[in-house]
């Protein structure tokens, strides 16, 4: 895959997961639009594997806070006594 | 061929606030988030962990509902399973649905596709009935472990440990069987959108509950549906004197 498809494979991503931000899809769509056209003019090939990197990075903890945020929730409204 | 059928419900996501209607027959439904039942999920993400340790050969997921319901076999399907089964259930009969429908439904499909193991999530976050396992183990006849939090298999036999109340049981049951999971049996895999898009390939077999044989007219009549009672603000006092009489007042003293 070209970097520059990984490019844009990844923001595509990143707007699927951003569906469950716990902020709102707006908000999420905003920041994220705004992240990537901060870089848009970037042409250093190493520096962009750098942002991808760090973009899939992103998508592992955006995965982890879901799921952490889930169990919480249930932990909270199931186990815990009150 | 040991395959396993996961029973996945569609309900309103767990983050949004539950509304009931004006009329109080029901909660708001339109236009409100829904996802897969937390414990489907993790029901889910336990048979594709035993298909990935060749425990099973197949993973077949299930969901009785309207037409939407097929966006969670979807998902289910991308977490892992191999093929999806969706029993239609829609309008006021879909309103009435009960676990013991549903069992009936898992029951008969789990004899049709010749399933050796049935698994799904202890209650639904929605009516939090916590019966169908339990249902479809009496239906077939098949011996039943609820509260799953660790399952383990050797040959036809499941080791399974169950949540119980003040502590852990372990049991030893024979396959078939049924089992349903409990929160802290696995964390369940996100469904990625290269999974999604793949698992538009799966097959997902369109049934009625009349295919079936089973009948889903109502057995309940829903007379009301009741917001909870909204916590009273609380009042700040000045001093003691009046922390007492105030305590008077509501008679805690």
């Amino acid at each position: 895959m070209s970097q520059r498809s990984k490019v844009i494979q990844l923001y595509k991503t990143l707007l699927y997961m951003g569906r469950d931000y716990p902020k709102g899809y707006d908000f999420f769509k905003k920041n994220l639009r705004r992240v990537f056209e901060k870089n848009k003019g970037e042409r250093d090939s190493e520096k962009i594997d750098k942002m991808l990197a760090h973009g899939n990075f992103v998508i592992k903890e955006l995965e982890a806070l879901y799921m952490l945020r889930k169990y919480r929730t249930l932990k909270k409204r199931y186990y815990e006594k009150s | 061929m040991t395959r396993a059928l996961v029973g996945v419900k569609r309900v309103i996501d767990y983050a949004v606030k539950i509304r009931v209607k004006p009329d109080k027959r029901g909660v708001v439904t339109d236009g409100v988030k829904h996802s897969m039942n937390p414990f489907d999920e993790i029901a889910i993400e336990e048979a594709v962990r035993m298909k990935e340790k060749k425990l099973i050969e197949e993973v077949i997921a299930v969901s009785c509902g309207p037409s939407q319901s097929q966006d969670i076999i979807r998902t289910a399907l991308a977490m892992g399973a191999d093929k999806g089964i969706h029993v239609e259930v829609s309008g006021p009969e879909y309103e009435t649905l009960q676990p013991v429908h549903v069992s009936k439904i898992l029951a008969k499909l789990a004899q049709e596709e010749k399933a050796d193991l049935i698994i799904v999530g202890k209650q639904a976050i929605d009516d939090d009935s916590n019966q169908t396992a339990q249902m479809v183990g009496g239906i077939l006849d098949w011996p039943t472990g609820t509260f799953c939090s660790k399952i383990e298999k050797n040959d036809s036999e499941l080791t399974v440990t169950r949540e119980v109340d003040g502590g852990l049981e372990v049991v030893k049951i024979k396959m078939p069987a049924v089992l349903s999971a409990d929160l802290r049996l696995n964390e369940p895999r996100y469904a990625t959108l290269p999974n999604i898009m793949k698992a538009k390939k799966k097959p997902i077999k369109k049934l009625t509950a009349k295919d079936l044989g089973v009948d889903t007219s109502a057995r309940i009549e829903i007379l009301s549906v009741e917001e909870p009672q909204v916590r009273q603000a609380g009042v700040i006092v000045p001093d003691v004197d009046t922390l007492i009489v105030k305590l008077k007042e509501s008679g805690h003293v």
